[in-house]
């Protein structure tokens, strides 16, 4: 979120545009079906239009990701967002080829792992990318310390080596103190520390995160929430994280994907889903946001006429409307939205109101 | 579901559910206009000496096998090979605890040194009670006078166990890592679970001899199968997501089995061990038919000379070999459960006491190895006088003064239920009772397990003891009868009461896991060597399983249907008939099933004391040369009889759950 503002027109495109920076990840024409013969089903012009029931009544296949793509930028927090049963746990297992996708690729810094031979790709899982679990998978029979140094005993590091880096990142997570408790005896929210203390330790690229939250009390989720961004400002790695949750997906992701029955519905900034719903069913999925949190200036500006006065205070484009509101109120005249020099609009009173008390706003 | 059902499915529902009792009762009805007509005729009777073609020629095969041993390349180079290894190894171990070895006129480790080990192992696998519990039963033995009887035993069983884990768990892990081969040997498992456990006997003889090593090779046999199960199991059980998060750090196949899978799974195989050393156990001391040296063989030579007295001392130290061995092990799987929550505090102190220990043992043994006095057990077994004696006094006691109420008992199961029925069975002619028995599958199972009931009685009528097997039926239906009985009352009672639950569980736990040789001999005492006592040692091996599934069959009926029921007004009685009961259909099935498998697997026991017919053939047939075929025919016919009921009563199963 923090450098949010720096990388906004790279990021608010979709797929970015040549000559921005090269994606960390690069997923192009992604499909995965299960059941039998599935392999013919992305290839085949009229099997692949086919809705869920269809394709189950002709083929016996289910189609769990269907013709995804998207590129995640250096340092992004990218979230995948759709409700059970919509394919994003398949679709960020498919990333890291815990389940082999069907067709389509997945370029990892330039790299196509869908093709990678089983030591290649142990060898990124290793070193390159790691992953939080929804349910944590931490073992039982290990301490805090040894479950947090696993992933660099699998390496073949030593024993005082990986302590000394496990106990570091056990210390960034807050977790200093427990290192030599066991899972069982650790609150959930604890437990989930341990997870990601676990998938940092390897000092990885990128980290993904399958609806790490989800199973957390309301109170813990936010806590842990706050630990991502966080986490995230201290060492700025690039996340791809699972959500159904909408708020959580507002709240840490610079970017959204929203999934629908394998499919991408839309892809864009909250500001965007918000702003601009693709459709009736993202619509209804953010009719209940607090739009003032969310939506920008640049969303709700004017071109500015003639009769407009263009000497009021100048606000950058990405502000969201509920810090500019106070801002805008006070000003005898409009807010001009100002970006490099460029004006690019102005915003009134009545702009922002119509965003304020809940009417639909100028988008 | 209720689309795929068209409309002809209530109405077929209802038709079925209404004709298939009245199917049953008219068969039953058929049967006896017919049998009161043709009683007697083609009932295929075989005298206890007769012999049927095949009988001979088994005996021929028997006698080839025995000239061709040492000449035939699949003897000379497989079984041959085979039994070397393993008499090598019972040999060893013999030699270490049980048989002089070696120019010494005892055994390696003396009674000391093995006490010692024991009670240190118990202690360092398991907690210092469970050692206290070993050590107090170890010195009971040679009090006992058996001190050698138990230490064979205990050679046997180790040596078994062994060679089952050897085998098992390698088959275990591969089974719980691939589904193929899981899919493979689960079949597999559960056909040799049907077997009753002494069927493995006859035709090892042929291949391994009697004695020791082919002993121990029925045992593995027998304990084996709980050793692959639960640790492919296990494996199964680890959460899908640790191995998910292990594959997502890359780890290889092996780090994943290695530091996930195995240590996730220590508790459930060692629990699988626990299983096995039971299971090796009860089969050791009933291979004493095959004359494996031990207890078993005390047991059965008192049981042949209705000798109560000798026969429960023996049996005693069975038990108590049972309750040390299943305690320790089940002491040892819960501190693999508790050592990781146990920090490193107490293991700082606990290393040198280890070691400490481990030295003690050690001076224990140089010294039994040493010294006479540390080698041969101390006194005369007094004890065992005395135990044998006492026992025999009570049996006195009893004959003299319960017998009118045990034989009142008695004769009116035998002469009330078991006899009409026999006669029924054994009267009617073999063609009658066949085509029951397939109509019977038909209406219960379907069409499949009528098929399997046309096969069995065919295969039952070529086995050539067609009549012997009548009458086991009977025993055998009288017999689970009874079990459905008891496991009815006492199941519910246990399902409807957690308290009545927490109080009759451990009985039960400690009844199976006693060898079932052990409950004949209280029973010989009170109702002398009848039909009648296999029957309740039947009963009483196979009512524990019966009485748990019921039990837990009530206990899963959903609370809320019960609270229902309640509210509007049922009295318990309704609420156990007409509520509890029919949800628990699939579980009474189950336990028909179960308690079946569990009598069929103790005819041959029962024929030890007096149930005659198949369990008597088979025991005739390990003891007499010319009768060798006919005990092995025999053998199959308790197989034939475990198959064609397995199979028609979880076919019946299928279709309560359907």
């Amino acid at each position: 979120m923090a450098e949010a503002q720096t990388e906004e027109p790279e990021r608010r495109d979709s797929p970015p545009k040549p000559g921005g920076p090269t994606p960390v990840v690069s997923v192009r024409g992604l499909w995965k079906v299960f059941g039998p013969k599935a392999e013919r089903v992305p290839g085949s012009a009229e099997l692949r239009g086919l809705g869920r029931r269809e394709l189950m009544e002709r083929t016996g296949c289910t189609a769990a990701v269907r013709d995804v793509g998207f590129d995640v930028s250096p340092g992004e927090v990218f979230v995948v967002m759709g409700l059970s049963g919509s394919g994003k746990s398949t679709l960020v297992r498919c990333l890291t080829r815990l389940i082999e996708p069907t067709a389509g690729q997945v370029v990892f810094e330039g790299e196509d792992i869908t093709g990678a031979d089983p030591g290649r790709l142990r060898e990124l899982r290793r070193s390159k990318f790691s992953m939080v679990f929804q349910h944590f998978g931490l073992l039982p029979h290990r301490q805090v310390l040894d479950n947090v140094a696993f992933g660099l005993e699998i390496r073949g590091m030593g024993r005082a080596e990986r302590s000394r880096r496990a106990m570091e990142v056990v210390e960034l997570v807050g977790l200093a103190g427990y290192e030599h408790s066991y899972p069982d005896q650790l609150s959930g929210g604890m437990q989930q520390r341990v997870g990601l203390a676990r998938a940092l330790a390897g000092d990885p690229d990128v980290l993904f995160f399958d609806e790490p939250f989800s199973a957390l009390d309301p109170l813990i989720r936010r806590d842990m929430q706050n630990e991502v961004i966080r986490l995230h400002r201290e060492v700025g790695k690039t996340m791809v994280f699972i959500t159904h949750d909408l708020s959580e997906a507002l709240k840490l992701g610079d970017r959204i994907l929203i999934m629908r029955d394998g499919r991408t519905v839309q892809c864009g900034t909250g500001d965007e889903l918000v702003g601009a719903p693709a459709d009736d069913y993202v619509r209804d999925f953010v009719k209940d946001v607090p739009r003032a949190d969310v939506l920008t200036l640049r969303r709700i500006m004017r071109p500015a006429t003639g009769g407009d006065a263009l000497d009021g205070p100048e606000l950058g484009p990405d502000v969201v409307v509920r810090e500019a509101t106070r801002a805008v109120l006070a000003a005898e005249k409009p807010v001009r939205v100002v970006e490099g020099g460029h004006l690019l609009g102005i915003v009134g009173d009545e702009e922002i109101l119509s965003v304020v008390a809940g009417h639909p706003g100028g988008a | 579901m209720a689309v795929a059902a068209d409309a002809a499915g209530p109405a077929a529902r209802v038709r079925t559910r209404i004709t298939r009792p009245m199917a049953v009762a008219a068969i039953v009805a058929v049967w006896l206009l017919l049998f009161a007509a043709l009683r007697g005729r083609q009932t295929l009777t075989l005298a206890a000496a007769d012999l049927t073609s095949l009988h001979h020629w088994l005996n021929d095969v028997d006698d080839s096998i025995g000239a061709h041993r040492n000449s035939n390349p699949l003897f000379l180079y497989f079984f041959n090979e085979i039994r070397l290894v393993i008499d090598h190894l019972v040999t060893f171990v013999q030699g270490l605890i049980s048989q002089p070895t070696g120019g010494r006129p005892v055994p390696q480790i003396g009674w000391l040194g093995v006490v010692g080990l024991t009670g240190y192992a118990a202690w360092a696998l398991g907690n210092g009670r469970v050692a206290l519990l070993a050590v107090a039963g170890f010195t009971f033995f040679g009090l006992q006078g058996l001190w050698q009887e138990s230490m064979d035993t205990l050679a046997l069983t180790l040596s078994a166990v062994l060679v089952a884990l050897l085998i098992g768990i390698p088959i275990g892990v591969w089974a719980g890592l691939s589904d193929r081969v899981g899919g493979i040997v689960t079949p597999f498992l559960d056909f040799m679970q049907t077997l009753p456990t002494f069927v493995y006997l006859a035709p090892l003889t042929l291949f391994f001899l009697i004695g020791g090593a082919s002993a121990t090779i029925t045992t593995v046999i027998y304990a084996a199968p709980p050793a692959i199960r639960i640790t492919a199991h296990a494996l199964r059980s680890v959460p899908r997501v640790s191995v998910e998060a292990a594959e997502s750090m890359g780890a290889t196949r092996t780090q994943q089995l290695l530091k996930v899978l195995l240590p996730m799974s220590k508790r459930t195989v060692v629990m699988g061990v626990n299983q096995t050393i039971m299971a090796a156990l009860a089969m050791v001391t009933i291979a004493a038919l095959i004359d494996a040296p031990g207890l078993g063989k005390t047991v059965v030579q008192a049981l042949q000379s209705l000798d109560v007295g000798t026969a429960f001392n023996a049996g005693l130290a069975i038990v108590v070999m049972a309750i040390v061995l299943d305690r320790v092990t089940t002491a040892a799987a819960a501190r693999a459960e508790t050592a990781r929550g146990a920090g490193p505090r107490p293991r700082a102190w606990r290393r040198p006491l280890l070691a400490a220990g481990a030295v003690a043992a050690a001076v224990l043994v140089y010294l039994s190895h040493t010294y006479v006095w540390a080698a041969e057990f101390p006194g005369d077994g007094a004890t065992g006088h005395h135990i044998a004696s006492a026992a025999d006094t009570v049996t006195a006691w009893l004959q003299d003064h319960l017998s009118g109420l045990t034989n009142t008992v008695r004769d009116v199961v035998t002469d009330g239920l078991l006899n009409p029925f026999q006669t029924l069975l054994t009267d009617s002619p073999w063609w009658l009772v066949g085509t029951v028995l397939v109509a019977l599958g038909a209406v219960l199972g379907g069409l499949r397990a009528a098929v399997t009931a046309a096969v069995c009685v065919g295969l039952l009528v070529g086995t050539g003891v067609w009549s012997d097997a009548m009458t086991t039926l009977a025993s055998t239906a009288v017999a689970t009868a009874l079990v459905m009985l008891i496991g009815v009352a006492v199941g519910v009672w246990m399902g409807r009461s957690a308290l009545v639950d927490r109080l009759v569980r451990p009985t039960l736990d400690a009844a199976q896991v006693m060898p079932p040789f052990v409950y004949l001999v209280p029973f010989l005492a009170l109702f002398g060597a009848t039909r009648f006592t296999a029957i309740v040692a039947a009963v009483v091996y196979a009512a524990p399983v019966a009485v748990k599934i019921i039990a837990d069959g009530v206990r899963q009926v959903p609370e809320s249907t019960v609270e229902a029921a309640t509210s509007a007004g049922s009295s318990t009685w309704q609420i156990i008939t007409k509520v509890q009961l029919p949800m628990a259909r699939g579980a009474l099935t189950l336990a028909t099933n179960q308690g079946l498998i569990y009598v069929l697997s103790m005819v041959v026991v029962g024929g030890l004391v007096g149930a005659g017919a198949l369990g008597y053939d088979v025991v005739a047939g390990f003891s007499q040369g010319e009768l060798y075929g006919k005990g092995l025919a025999a053998g199959l016919a308790i197989v034939l009889l475990g198959v064609m009921f397995d199979r028609i009563t979880q076919a019946a199963a299928r279709r309560t759950r359907a």
